[in-house]
């Protein structure tokens, strides 16, 4: 990855299906990883609701799009930070969430974990750390 | 960093998670139904008042005016910007987070 990479951060704030947002703002990811810049994403409030173990669209007619976070690691979207307090006050822990990994090439394609969980303030630093913030 | 929310404390959750995640000495910007946040007597005025102590808190007028909220209904503090105040504070920001 070149210097002139900008640190771009994608924030999810919003459930699946009920809104086309978390599709979109997926799917934005995904375009933007192809022109070599420092992505990372935050899943904060409803959001959190995307990485949930499960989905399952089959008797609602919608297209299960859950599966395509697992591509993320490939497009080297490595870094997905949980709000830890949305968690929790959803019921949800880490092992309510989907299993992502990726290969991290600097350690001889290790599979490792994506998701990260983090404090309100591990949040806020990240924030401050971007060049550019784009909300879904 | 500069925040701005555009949607209504009384809908949506913009306001709270802003408050819980932007740095103390950030600027908020309220714009649109955001600045139903920046009135006084309403359920959130404690919150907004506690806000002040740590940010820099804006409404932007044209969206009050179209509101109909006079600016002395507004919370003590809350500063009221035009269109060219918020070009200045998204310009003078190294960043700025959309809080939809």
């Amino acid at each position: 990855m070149s210097d002139a990479a900008k640190k771009f951060m994608y924030v999810n704030r919003r459930a699946p299906y009920g809104t086309v947002y978390a599709l979109e703002g997926l799917e934005v990811v995904l375009i933007g990883a192809a022109f070599d810049q420092d992505v990372c994403m935050a899943f904060i409030d409803d959001g959190v609701f995307q990485l949930k173990k499960g989905q399952d669209t089959k008797d609602s007619n919608m297209k299960n799009f859950s599966p395509t976070y697992r591509a993320l690691g490939d497009y080297e979207v490595t870094k997905l930070y949980v709000d830890k307090e949305s968690l929790e006050q959803r019921g949800l822990g880490e092992d309510d969430l989907m299993d992502l990994t990726y290969e991290d090439e600097d350690d001889d394609y290790n599979e490792k974990p994506s998701i990260r969980i983090v404090s309100r303030d591990e949040l806020a630093d990240l924030m401050e750390q971007q060049d550019v913030i784009l909300n879904y | 960093m500069l925040h701005t929310i555009n949607k209504s404390p009384f809908e949506k959750n913009s306001l709270d998670t802003c408050l819980r995640l932007a740095k103390p000495g950030s600027e908020i910007l309220l714009l649109e139904d955001g600045v139903y946040a920046a009135v006084k007597g309403t359920a959130v005025e404690q919150k907004m008042v506690q806000a002040l102590g740590d940010y820099t808190v804006y409404a932007l007028g044209p969206d009050l005016k179209a509101r109909g909220i006079e600016e002395d209904r507004l919370i003590d503090g809350v500063e009221v910007v035009g269109y060219d105040g918020f070009v200045d504070l998204a310009a003078n920001s190294d960043r700025v987070q959309s809080w939809l």
